[in-house]
């Protein structure tokens, strides 16, 4: 009997009346009084040297106020980068400076050269296009292995060459790994393109400056997935403002995707600005702004190689990826393909060895970060892209494959330092070819033969660590920031309770799954429970929102918030009974002295708290709030199996996803409805990427995929119904709602499995030469590998 | 967008004498101009909406056979009342963009714009339309001159396409997958004199007819009567969404595709 309440219910999302009636507020419906309007001047070319900036004419122009340029940001710190990672040899990465504004070079299309600030946004939109920009354009630097060569043209001058770091992962397996492959009965080898993508949020960023310099308070209002993070960053790095004086508030915001974790130059522009001017300064990106401001994804090319012995057990996994940074570091960008990447190559499989070496990369184009699964689709895709391959070699079913080196004995320490706690992948993939209807398969290629389609049918499995992340641990890593999560619970006198979280919801749903957790923690209907995010002038320190951590980190905060304030109530509740604290049992909203009829509501005792007529003074405070810290002590590992089913059409190349199944082990669901989306969104965005998705530059360094013209994204009728499963569940051992985290599953899990599928359908065609296909598989890419 | 003056006259006339202002530009249903507008791509001074005059719109039947689209007409008009008349047009018009697209974009703006993946141009040059204006008649085999240019003079107006209506036709578009548009579009059109067949999307000389496939189609309307034929990869359009060879590819399939649509 599924529950209609508190966790485990499918309780409808609360905050979806607002977001489809209008009535969401979003960073742009802000309009301060007396508020000025921004527009940058962008670097039209991908590199060259900045020898002027004339403003002359434009600031005369009608309605400019200013106009900055990188010389005002002179005593103004660059934008941080909040991870370090040390290279194979044991020496930091390069990690070149990050202007505000560019300085003495521009390094992509996009980079800001000016802030134009006037009263209204066309006012200012003409005057950057009078601003004359004085560059020398020099030889753009856009393929990462031509980059490394000798004498290649530096996105840096200042740094020794374009390598930002070269990453050995475990370093000292690296000879064991060569031995291994030396002695192996057989080794697979696949190269292939994680291909860059646009993270294209719906709701495009903006920033708003605000100044009050009677009391010297900034604010930043802004489109992000964690406020404290950017007050961190800018107040501390940046602008140099306390942070007592500053205030960062991230309203409704439309879908981050991780585009919106970073500290971005523009928010850190508008929020000096309004310090100069005394006024309000906004900034809305144009959706074609984005395309060149926003920070992209993956962009990785990568050669993997599998040994296995004559059984088919995997005994080594050897990895050489070039990761394209962009031209600057991005918040979070060296981790990607470090941390959360290399970290993930042993996948579910009980490989010994493992060796991942990974080149990351200054070219002339937008920086690259975190996008939906943040380098674990990365090492998904090429880890269930090289199984296949190897099985299709060696003869044996890819299932069986798998299923030989799955590991089944949990915890397990895998070779590449991180210890998964619990999941069963047998059960995972037992599910999932009972759901996606595999004994069935072999009929519907017959019928779709039959129409003179091909099909084919992709498996694979995936693992994740999410939850991110201890905060021990990432520090050894080189993170520079802790990775906890907050939650203050207060309780009203009549008793309702407003809970203040540090994560953030942008589509994901919190307000409802987390008012889930507390109510059913207490025993009260959960529309008596508010969620309030986004502001740090009014919730504690928090990291926000990535990495699948909301619920896994924030909600443990919040458990450990609400397991305070039962503690207290159950006192007051004793007190107002004069029983024992230890007789107090707390149900469906009421205290009870245990074994006794004797009891009293939720409504008396925070009302007590609050009017502490009668109350333990001597003994306890009165009111009801408290707030909890929570550290996880490991990441948490989703894992699953899924299967995709396509037709692709001889004569033109042309891919339909026909069917898509996917069986997820998410340990405890809170909302199995909000769950579902979650996953429904993640595959689409999955077959995004394998079918249609594709951040390209020209030779030039300009992005050829700039509008939504060129630039593919998933549309309703490029996917199928998806059949999703989230009942086998091993509950994660070491939070305490047993929860794993289910947003980048869908993202992580779902490429392979396409390209598995045309791959698979293609073989079955005859087409046997075909064994990989790069990503996105268009209709002409499909066509030209069947050409030959 | 910059700045610029908007009318929206009632008559032909006072269009004609609009359009002859300085920098003055006719404004269809906006769904190419108005985006190029935004990007300030282009800055006309004055924007002359057509959508005011009554003789521009609607569809309907000549006497002699003929579909008479007004210039102004949207392309969910043609999609609804071109459908008992010509049904392939109908369902061109009927696959265009979106649903938002259809209901402001016009076949005047398609053909004046002559968009080398836009479809109206195949569905004109592939019936042998007339396409009309406020001075001439000009046939569809003079109108299109390659990629974005036509037989149009500064200021003249599309006021009417007509469409000889064919035994029988089909309108087979593949879909670029970003914009939509045709990454290749046949449309093939059998009159009692003859096949023809125009192309859209595939050259880079814009919307062309496949002479031979016509030759071949006239004495032997069959898909067959096309698998022996190939196109050349010359001059057609190489991008991100697909080689010149592969677009050749495309327009031989598409056109046996039609064929059997066509019926
Ligand atoms: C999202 C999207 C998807 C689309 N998909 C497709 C598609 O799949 N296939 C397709 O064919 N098209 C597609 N289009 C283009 C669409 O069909 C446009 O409506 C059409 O190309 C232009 O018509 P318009 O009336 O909007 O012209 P406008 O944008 O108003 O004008 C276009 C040009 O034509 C001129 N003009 C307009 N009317 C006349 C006239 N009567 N006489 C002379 N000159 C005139 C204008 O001055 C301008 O130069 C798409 C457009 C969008 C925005």
């Amino acid at each position: 009997m599924p529950k209609d309440h508190g966790i485990g219910a499918s309780s409808k999302r609360r905050e979806d009346v607002r977001f489809l009636t209008g009535r969401g507020r979003y960073t742009d419906d802000i309009n301060l009084p007396g508020q000025a309007h921004a527009c940058f001047v962008r670097s039209q070319v991908a590199h060259g040297r900045l020898n002027g900036v004339n403003t002359a004419d434009a600031a005369a122009m009608p309605g400019v106020i200013r106009i900055f340029t990188a010389a005002d940001f002179e005593g103004v710190g660059g934008l941080p980068c909040g991870w370090q990672v040390t290279d194979r040899h044991g020496a930091p990465m390069q990690e070149p400076g990050h202007p505000v504004l560019a300085t003495g070079k521009v390094r992509h299309v996009g980079d800001p050269i000016a802030l134009v600030v006037a009263e209204t946004y066309d006012q200012a939109r003409d005057a950057a296009e009078a601003v004359v920009v004085d560059i020398e354009e020099l030889e753009p630097v856009l393929d990462m292995k031509a980059a490394l060569a000798d004498g290649a043209p530096k996105v840096h001058d200042d740094l020794t060459s374009n390598l930002c770091y070269d990453w050995g992962f475990v370093e000292e397996n690296r000879e064991a790994v060569n031995k291994a492959f030396e002695a192996a009965h057989h080794v697979t080898t696949l190269d292939l393109v994680n291909q860059r993508l646009i993270p294209n949020a719906m709701e495009p960023r903006v920033a708003i400056g605000d100044y009050n310099f009677a009391t010297d308070d900034s604010t930043l209002y802004t489109t992000s997935q964690n406020p404290h993070v950017i007050r961190l960053l800018m107040g501390a790095f940046v602008l140099g403002i306390p942070e007592h004086k500053l205030r960062v508030v991230a309203p409704d915001v439309g879908g981050g995707f991780g585009s919106k974790i970073f500290h971005y130059a523009e928010e850190a522009a508008v929020t000096f600005a309004a310090r100069q001017l005394r006024r309000p300064v906004k900034w809305t990106c144009t959706r074609s702004e984005s395309f060149i401001t926003d920070a992209q994804g993956r962009d990785h090319v990568t050669k993997i190689e599998l040994a296995l012995d004559a059984e088919g057990h995997f005994q080594a996994l050897r990895t050489e990826t070039y990761a394209n940074m962009g031209a600057y570091l991005s918040t979070f960008a060296p981790s990607i393909p470090t941390w959360l990447h290399g970290t993930l190559m042993a996948g579910n499989y009980k490989t010994p060895l493992i060796y991942v070496n990974v080149k990351a990369v200054f070219t002339n184009t937008v920086p690259v970060d975190a996008y939906r699964g943040a380098g674990r689709p990365e090492a998904t895709f090429q880890l269930e892209r090289v199984i296949d391959k190897a099985a299709r070699e060696i003869g044996m079913d890819p299932v069986e494959l798998r299923r030989k080196n799955f590991i089944t004995q949990f915890p397990y320490a895998t070779p590449v330092a991180v210890e998964y706690d619990t999941g069963d992948y047998n059960a995972t993939m037992d599910k999932l070819l009972e759901i996606a209807d595999v004994a069935g398969f072999e009929a519907r290629l017959a019928e779709s033969k039959a129409r003179g389609k091909l099909r084919g049918l992709g498996v694979n499995c995936y693992i994740e660590a999410c939850g991110i992340a201890p905060s021990h641990l990432v520090g050894q890593l080189g993170a520079r920031a802790g990775l906890y999560e907050s939650a203050t619970v207060r309780v009203n006198a009549t008793g309702g309770l407003v809970v203040m979280t540090g994560s953030h919801s942008h589509g994901q749903g919190h307000e409802t799954t987390f008012a889930q957790v507390v109510a059913d923690m207490i025993g009260l209907p959960e529309n008596m429970v508010e969620i309030v995010h986004g502001d740090t002038a009014n919730t504690p320190m928090g990291m926000g929102t990535y990495g699948s951590r909301s619920l896994a980190v924030g909600g443990s905060a919040m458990v450990k918030a609400t397991n305070k304030i039962i503690a207290k109530a159950r006192k007051i509740a004793a007190h107002l009974m004069e029983a024992s604290p230890d007789d107090i049992e707390l149900k469906d909203g009421r205290f009870t002295v245990a074994g006794t009829d004797k009891s009293v509501a939720w409504g008396d005792v925070t009302l007590a708290a609050y009017v502490p007529h009668n109350y333990p003074l001597e003994d306890l405070e009165p009111g009801l709030e408290e707030t909890a810290f929570y550290d996880p002590n490991n990441f948490t590992y989703p894992a699953g199996a899924y299967a995709c089913e396509v037709e692709v059409d001889p004569e033109t190349g042309r891919v339909t996803v026909e069917r898509f199944a996917a069986a997820d082990d998410f340990g405890n669901v809170v909302n199995p409805m909000i769950v579902d989306g979650q996953v429904h969104g993640g595959i689409a965005q999955g077959i995004g990427q394998a079918l249609l998705e594709s951040a390209a530059y020209d030779e030039y360094g300009q992005l050829l995929t700039g509008s939504y013209m060129d630039y593919a994204m998933p549309r309703a009728d490029d996917v199928p119904f998806y059949t999703v499963d989230h009942s086998c569940q091993t509950p994660c051992t070491h939070n305490p709602l047993g929860v794993k985290g289910c947003g980048e599953a869908g993202a992580i899990g779902s490429p392979p499995a396409v390209v598995n599928a045309v791959v698979d359908a293609l073989q079955r065609a005859g087409h046997t030469g075909v064994t990989h296909i790069d990503m996105p598989l268009t209709p002409s890419r499909v066509w030209a590998a069947m050409q030959g | 967008m910059y700045a610029f003056d908007f009318v929206r006259p009632a008559t032909l006339d006072e269009a004609v004498a609009a359009l002859g202002g300085e920098e003055a530009q006719a404004l269809g249903g906006g769904q190419t101009l108005i985006p190029a507008l935004k990007q300030r791509l282009a800055a006309p001074a004055t924007l002359v909406s057509l959508t005011g005059l009554p003789e521009l719109r609607g569809v309907c039947a000549a006497d002699d056979g003929t579909l008479c689209v007004g210039g102004a007409t949207t392309h969910a008009v043609v999609a609804a009342e071109a459908a008992a008349h010509y049904p392939a047009l109908a369902a061109l018009a009927g696959n265009i963009g979106d649903p938002a697209v259809r209901n402001r974009g016009t076949i005047g703006g398609s053909v004046a714009n002559n968009d080398p993946s836009a479809c109206y141009p195949a569905a004109a040059l592939g019936s042998g339309a007339t396409i009309r204006t406020n001075t001439r008649d000009i046939a569809a085999d003079d109108y299109f001159q390659g990629m974005f240019t036509t037989a149009l003079e500064p200021g003249e107006i599309i006021t009417e396409i007509r469409f000889p209506v064919p035994e029988k036709a089909a309108y087979v578009k593949f879909e670029q997958p970003a914009s939509r548009f045709a990454l290749v579009g046949v449309f093939v059109a059998k009159y009692a004199d003859g096949v023809r067949v125009a192309v859209t999307g595939a050259s880079e000389e814009g919307v062309f007819r496949w002479t031979e496939a016509e030759a071949a189609l006239s004495s032997d309307f069959g898909a067959g009567a096309v698998s022996g034929l190939s196109v050349e990869a010359d001059m057609m359009i190489g991008d991100l969404h697909g080689s010149p060879e592969y677009r050749a590819h495309l327009v031989k399939v598409l056109t046996g595709r039609a064929v059997i649509a066509a019926g």
